[in-house]
């Protein structure tokens, strides 16, 4: 791999993504893991707009960055008996590190075969080079063009609200049982 | 008007790296140099402007009408002790300012501020250049994701001073931030949708028609008052100002900083203020175009900061006018008002481009004046309705505003809104005891 | 080309970071620096704080946070469709319809329910 500018940028990104994946099981402090997350997705973003995807940086960012990390660490500052705990000692750690591993593995054999299949050589590739040229400039129009296609990815694009529906209405029943009406008057 | 001769030869500037390198690197650094005036004189302009509305004086000791009254604060502060509380979290409680200035600085990057200029250069070439940093084909987006980036400062400034006030201001902006934010990007999604593209400068110059009427705004008004709302909220200013309820919360998630520290949290939201004024005017109030900026390229980075001086001063007279909204009603608002009227809004706009494109002619136009007529009934249906139903305690409330408002011809249109704002029971406001609160009789 | 113009945006990025940064720097070497127990107390209006500052929270600020992020994901959905719509027409304007009459199902459910209510 040549040290061109776009490798130094991907190998930037990568270790921002794995560097803050690495510290956000490795952290202490729950708080602090929430935010070595969103390094982690920043890092992902980043190598998004590294593949010519602006597009889906932006979604990285808007969706993971914006919404997810937020609630996560709304959840985290919701419950202080489980961050107050000066360490979180994972008693399991060994069974998920050889279950992360295994993840791993089954990620590289099923990423390996397609790479096989689209030619290009998996350990020395060179994945800058020739991408951005292949995106063509209108691809987030083509994008949409194909969400409302029938016969491309229609179908999806409505399940995809339904399960984004059932998701809410999940959300809501699960939160607020009938004790609405009791904790009426309550105050911050 | 100068500009390139017959015989001078003009290069486009996007294909050379040299000059794209130098273009960059000098549009940063003019646009860091803009910014930091601007916030300097934002606050000149906010604590004047406000003074004058509330029968004032203002700052006018420093310099000529107290112009250097933003050089005096910044040399104070910086000499100023730096406290860290001894239960904060050290590292965090030194980044959440920066991460709070750093989204505020760096949302300008996508937006042009002029069209394409001929500037000179040493070699006696002339250079084709966009006024401003990069025109990404994703602008929106970036928009959008920065500013969401921007909730990570005060939510770690809340949760790192390991402080209650602070906790609260944080956890409160966060919520109504996200709330907020939804709204925002609807009201985004029209323009992308009038314009047919994401970039920034595509959405301006689809802007370009007339003098004015190509706005946005003239055609989805309500969008675009959607968009105000969402963005002075975005931004946490008055009546939004919920984070750092100074009455309630002392000063919310800032309340453990001082020094340099604090005068980045103040940054952050002067800049934020600019940002956002930009952001509107880009969107709906036709960026650089005016008439005359197409002949004369170089006064539209003056038109647009006219534009955002506008949008400046109207935040700052919102500011001096509407009293806090209580943070049961805020959310309410933006739940149950905002987010449902933005998707109206979006569906208005998408009938009426597929009815601009299978009908043509005057549909777009008569669309437009639909939409308005709606919105102006809707508005004042809506404010006066909101002022009769709360008469006694809302006019007792109107009174406190104008007592601390100065003068009250000013206040027309606006103490209409601060009835709306404080509320149709007015029970906030009811159950405390008013001491200066007079009745009218 | 694509990938030139979002490295000068990192770059304004990162004196991004600078811009901020330098001020606390140079505050940090100017400014006195005079601790002292009383000063770096947790400021709470004057009295000693009484317990820690991780009280117990209401969770609506966490269901607020679950229905921004769903509703965020429609947006994320809509930004391409409109990108795309003057070339769509009619029918794309249907389906957007039906995406959004659903989620707006799914918010009317959760006003009913009393989520939304801040009490």
């Amino acid at each position: 791999m040549e040290l061109t500018a776009e490798s130094i940028v991907f190998l930037i990104m990568s270790a921002i993504t794995l560097g803050g994946g690495l510290l956000v099981v490795s952290a202490r402090n729950l708080f602090h893991a929430g935010l070595y997350l969103m390094v982690s997705l920043l890092g992902v973003a980043g190598l998004f707009v590294l593949l010519s995807a602006p597009f889906l940086a932006g979604v990285q960012v808007v969706v993971y960055i914006g919404a997810i990390a937020i609630l996560i660490i709304l959840a985290i500052m919701l419950t202080p008996s489980v961050t107050q705990l000066p360490a979180i000692f994972n008693r399991q750690w060994a069974f998920n590190l050889a279950l992360a591993a295994f993840f791993f593995v089954l990620l590289v054999s099923v990423v390996s075969p397609i790479m096989g299949e689209l030619g290009v050589d998996a350990w020395n590739a060179d994945f800058t080079q020739k991408n951005p040229a292949d995106v063509p400039a209108d691809s987030i129009v083509n994008l949409g063009k194909d969400l409302v296609d029938p016969d491309k990815y229609m179908l999806p694009f409505e399940v995809a609200s339904v399960l984004l529906m059932a998701a809410l209405i999940g959300a809501v029943l699960l939160v607020s049982p009938d004790k609405a009406k009791a904790d009426e008057g309550g105050e911050d | 008007m100068f500009g390139p001769g017959e015989s001078s030869v003009v290069i486009e500037c996007a294909g050379q790296s040299t000059c794209t390198v130098i273009h960059s690197i000098l549009t940063s650094l003019i646009l860091f140099s803009v910014l930091i005036v601007g916030f300097a004189y934002t606050t000149v302009l906010e604590r004047r402007f406000l003074a004058f509305l509330q029968a004032r004086v203002g700052p006018n000791r420093t310099g000529p009408y107290g112009l250097l009254q933003p050089v005096a604060d910044g040399v104070k502060l910086i000499f100023k002790e730096d406290i860290t509380p001894a239960r904060a979290e050290k590292i965090v409680f030194w980044a959440a300012p920066v991460i709070k200035t750093v989204p505020a600085l760096i949302v300008l990057a996508v937006v042009p501020f002029g069209p394409k200029i001929a500037v000179p250069w040493f070699d006696g070439k002339w250079y084709r250049l966009s006024q401003g940093l990069i025109d990404v084909n994703v602008g929106v987006l970036w928009l959008l994701g920065i500013t969401s980036i921007g909730i990570y400062g005060v939510v770690l400034a809340g949760w790192s001073s390991n402080n209650k006030y602070a906790m609260l201001g944080g956890l409160r902006s966060s919520a109504q931030m996200v709330s907020y934010e939804l709204s925002m990007g609807l009201a985004m999604v029209v323009p992308v949708m009038l314009a047919g593209s994401m970039s920034v400068g595509d959405i301006i110059d689809a802007q370009n028609d007339a003098p004015i009427l190509g706005w946005f705004v003239f055609q989805n008004p309500m969008a675009a008052a959607i968009m105000a709302i969402a963005l002075l909220a975005e931004v946490n200013r008055a009546p939004f100002d919920m984070p750092e309820a100074e009455q309630e919360l002392t000063a919310g998630y800032h309340s453990e900083y001082s020094g340099m520290k604090f005068a980045m949290f103040y940054l952050a939201e002067y800049i934020g203020m600019i940002a956002v004024s930009t952001v509107g005017a880009a969107m709906y109030f036709g960026g650089y175009h005016f008439a005359y900026v197409d002949q004369a390229p170089l006064l539209g980075p003056v038109v647009f900061g006219l534009k955002v001086v506008a949008l400046l001063v109207v935040m700052i007279w919102v500011r001096g006018t509407l009293p806090r909204i209580r943070y049961d009603r805020l959310m309410a608002f933006g739940w149950k008002v905002m987010l449902p009227f933005a998707l109206v809004a979006v569906a208005w706009s998408a009938v009426a481009v597929v009815l601009d494109e299978e009908v043509g002619g005057p549909a777009k136009l008569i669309m437009a004046v639909i939409a308005w007529g709606l919105f102006l009934a809707g508005a004042s249906f809506w404010l006066g309705r909101v002022g009769r139903k709360s008469e006694p305690a809302s006019a007792a409330r109107v009174e406190v505003v104008s007592l601390s408002g100065g003068s009250g011809r000013m206040l027309g249109v606006p103490s209409a809104l601060a009835r709306a704002v404080s509320g149709r029971g007015g029970s906030a406001e009811s159950e405390q005891p008013r001491s200066g609160g007079k009745r009218p009789g | 080309m694509n990938l030139n113009e979002w490295i000068f945006i990192g770059l304004f990025f990162a004196l991004g970071w600078a811009l901020p940064a330098t001020p606390i720097v140079l505050g940090k070497i100017l400014a006195p620096k005079r601790p002292n127990q009383v000063k770096q107390q947790t400021y709470e209006c004057g009295v000693e704080m009484v317990g820690s500052p991780w009280t117990q929270f209401r969770a609506q600020y966490y269901i607020f946070a679950l229905v921004f992020l769903v509703f965020d994901v429609e947006l994320v959905f809509l930004f391409p469709w409109a990108l795309a719509y003057n070339q769509l027409g009619l029918f794309a304007l249907f389906e957007m319809t039906v995406f959004i009459f659903l989620l707006v199902v799914a918010l009317v459910y959760t006003w009913r329910k009393g989520a939304l209510r801040w009490s």
